[in-house]
Parts: structure tokens; sequence; C-alpha cells
């Protein structure tokens, strides 16, 4: 299912996530695709995401507003590469 | 790999030049000990090392690169296999969190070993084939390693392994089968790996017999851009010089997001590098790994600007960035110029000049490293060059 921001979701399981000065690396133990997270606050709100009723909140809590919309598209790929999933 | 936006500035390409806090992505070799002699080795290898590292080393060096939060990590050799520690140290690795991928001749892999890796998780199997027949398989590899290494395949499959990598080294012989290569990586529902041959190893010594030539380059790229889902370790971004972009890294990784350690624990910047003048220190070191990875001179060099030198006024060099560093150390081209298999042809330009110098050119050599016999004598070793190529 596609993403949607008023559902929550969680970082998947399988997936680690290491900090790097540009943001992170994550990688997904199961089906072994790494995935760059090119912002550090996108690092934190992935980190974050489980904590939240839904998607929106966990980036209203961790990205400026102007930026929303760029994170929202962030976290749609992140989706498709099982970096998150819905919970 | 994928990106994910937003977009950060700079580039990831821009950021990776500069080195990461750990490596994207590892290679170990661990140990010099191999039962074939392929004539391409990147190591040369074929003796074990006395002094390669002890089976509780090897255990402190996972540790360092779970540490470092390193993912994966590709294990190779020599024949990795080998190892009497070879099955305790992959499950220690995958216990800690730092998956495996390594790469076998297949020789060693029997039913029962492979009913075992089966029953592993994180643990991926790369099979070495350089032919999709014994007679230009085995031309390289030698007698027999054909037959093995389909062996190995076969018991993967009749284990349950599921999905394998067959990897080859693309050469002048084996391009002509790259759709035959696929049609064997369906037939076991396997993946097909590709990389580049290096002139490293006792490669120094085939490397003019075996590279591509140009036309059949621009025949692997198109193959190339026709199948993206094929793996190749980004080893081919020389090509992208050719249009579009091949998928992947397009940059010389080498001790800004790969590195090698090899089995008595001397870190290299890249796996065809095994030189003194490219080893950043040893996980024998005070600080380990993780200290040569972040603070050796070597590796801070490589990450500060390179200059694009002969190449700066050449269209291409944002699409290849210059090529391999590896490859043009040992066919003695400078660092700072074409590769010696540039697609517009400068590389082999640059090398028929090396040639035409009256002075003595020295062409670095790798050495017979571990080889279990004296190399095969083919003149390039540091030579007095008068007219015609290279000697």
């Amino acid at each position: 299912m596609s993403f949607q921001p008023a559902r929550p979701y969680e970082k998947h399981p399988k997936v680690a996530i290491r900090r790097e000065s540009f943001g992170g690396l994550a990688y997904h133990y199961g089906n072994r695709r790494l995935t760059f997270l090119k912002a550090p606050p996108l690092v934190e709100l992935v980190e974050a995401l489980g904590g939240f009723a839904s998607a929106a909140e966990a980036i209203d809590a961790h990205v400026p507003a102007g930026r929303r919309a760029a994170y929202e598209r962030a976290l749609a790929g992140l989706l498709d590469s099982e970096v998150i999933r819905a919970r | 790999m994928p990106a994910e936006s937003p977009a950060a500035t700079p580039s990831l390409t821009d950021r990776f030049s500069h080195g990461l806090d750990a490596p994207i992505c590892l290679t170990w070799e661990l140990t010099y000990a191999c039962n074939l002699a392929c004539v391409h080795c990147l190591s040369s290898s074929g003796r074990r090392d006395p002094r390669e590292l002890s089976p509780e080393e090897a255990r402190a060096v996972v540790d360092e690169l779970h540490d470092m939060q390193v993912f994966y990590v590709n294990i190779g050799g020599g024949e990795p296999m080998i190892r009497p520690d070879f099955f305790d140290l992959i499950g220690y690795a995958v216990d800690r969190g730092v998956g495996v991928k390594f790469s076998t001749n297949g020789t060693m892999l029997t039913p029962e070993r492979a009913r075992r890796l089966a029953g592993m998780d994180y643990v991926d199997v790369q099979i070495s084939l350089d032919g999709t027949d014994a007679d230009v398989n085995d031309a390289v590899r030698g007698p027999g390693s054909y037959s093995a290494a389909r062996r190995a395949m076969d018991n993967l499959a009749a284990a349950e392994f599921g999905q394998f990598k067959i990897s080859v080294v693309v050469t002048r012989q084996n391009v002509s089968q790259l759709d035959a290569f696929r049609a064997l990586a369906d037939s076991y529902g396997a993946q097909l790996r590709l990389t580049r041959l290096r002139p490293s190893g006792r490669g120094a010594d085939t490397w003019d017999e075996l590279h591509p030539t140009q036309a059949q380059q621009r025949e692997l790229y198109r193959w190339l851009l026709d199948h993206p889902d094929t793996l190749t370790g980004d080893s081919f971004f020389h090509l992208s010089a050719l249009g579009e972009s091949l998928p992947g890294l397009n940059l010389c990784g080498a001790g800004r997001v790969v590195c090698l350690i090899d089995p008595v624990g001397d870190v290299y910047a890249c796996p065809f590098v095994l030189h003194e003048q490219f080893r950043a220190g040893s996980v024998r070191d005070p600080g380990g790994f993780a200290s040569v990875w972040r603070e050796s001179e070597l590796f801070t060099e490589l990450r500060e600007p390179q200059s694009a030198g002969a190449c700066a006024s050449c269209g291409s060099y944002d699409a290849c960035q210059g090529g391999c560093m590896a490859s043009k150390f040992f066919t003695g081209l400078p660092l700072d110029g074409p590769d010696p298999e540039c697609v517009h042809g400068h590389g082999e330009a640059a090398l028929a000049a090396l040639g035409e110098r009256l002075e003595p050119v020295m062409v670095p050599h790798p050495g017979s490293g571990h080889s279990k016999t004296g190399r095969r004598p083919t003149g390039r070793e540091p030579v007095f060059v008068t007219l015609g190529r290279r000697a």
C-alpha cells in the first residue's frame, strides 16, 4: 500500500541505520539493500516514526514546517525500499 | 544503490569522495591459501602466509566492524573456505550483525557445507566462474575448475540455499558469453555479477591478453544498460564516459567508501592495489582498523580533492572520474591521467607514449605474492623501454 501520512509507520525491524555527516546509511538485512538517507533530520524522523500515532505527527515533531512535502516524499520512497513499514 | 530525496548539497558523490566514518563496502581476504591458481588472481594467492590473522584476531576484527556499524563484509581470498575456522568466523560475524558475502571457487562447497550455508541468515555466496564452458573458464581458472564450480552451484541448489551469485570477471575471451552467463544464472535462480579485470596481482602478467578490446567494451556497456539488474560492484564506471551513466556509484571509492583487509591484517585502499604504496596500516596497529580507516595518512590523502590532470580537458571526466586508480598504477600510467581502458582511447595513447620514451620506465609490479610457483615471465617488471610498445 502506498504511503499515507495519516497512518502510523515504523522503521523496519530488519533495518539498521548508521549515522554519517550527510545523514545516514540504512541497511536492510533481509533484502540486503543499502539506502542513503540524505539529511540528518530524515535519520531522526525514521528512528522516531514508531513512537507517533501517524507519520504526519512525526514529521511535525522533527521537520521544519516548510519542508514537509519533501519529507513525505522521502518517507514514501523509504516505504518502497522497506526501510520503514506500516504498523 | 537507491538514493532518497530530500537531496542534500553537496552531492552524495562529493560527500563520499571525502570519506565516511566507516566503509560502505569492505573486502576482507581471509587467506592467501588457494587450491587454484587463476591467471588473473588479484592477490597472487596460492600459499598460506604464516602471519595470517589467528582465529582470535579475526574475531576481534569482526568486533571492530560491528562497533563501526559495517553492515556487511565481502569475504574472499585466496579460497576462504580453506581456513579451518571459516564457518566459525562467518557464524560469529552474522551473530554480531555483520552480514557476509563470500566469494569461493566452489571446490570445497560440498553438499554438506551447502546445507550448512543454507541454514544461515545473512550469508550470501558468490561462485566464481569465468566462462560458460570448461574451455573458456579453465584457460583462466585452471583444469577442472569449471566442473567444480558447477558442482558447487548444483549443491547450493539441492540444499535450497536460495539466490546465490555467479561472479564473472569479464575478459576478451568471455565477453561474447554474457547472454549465456545470464541464462546459466537464470537456470539456477541465481544472480549474475560481472566485474572488471584489473592488471593487479597475477593479472599484471595477463592483462594484455585478457582485457576486453574497445569494441568489446562498447558491447559490454550496451549489455549492462540493457540488463540493469546485473550486479557489478560498480566496477565499470569508466564505461560511463560512453554516454548514459551506468547504475551505481560512478567514482573510485578507494579509501573513501571501500578498502581491503588482507589475510595478515594489512589495510589497503581497495582490493585491487595490494602494493606497499597503497597500504594504509594494519588492523594489528594500536588503534586497530578504525584508526587506520579514520586517521591513516594515505586515506586522508585520498579524501582530498584529486587532480583531473591530463583528463581535465576531457568532456567525459565528470562521467568516468578518470577511471580506476589500480588499473592506472599497475600499467605504469600516472594516477591523474586516463584509465588504460579509457573508452576514448586516451589510455592506449598514454601507454603507447610510455613505450616510446627512451628513458627507463618503471612499471610497478605487484610481485609474485603468494603464488605457488614463480610467476610467468612476461616482462612487466621494471624494464628499460626503448621503441615500440611497452615491453
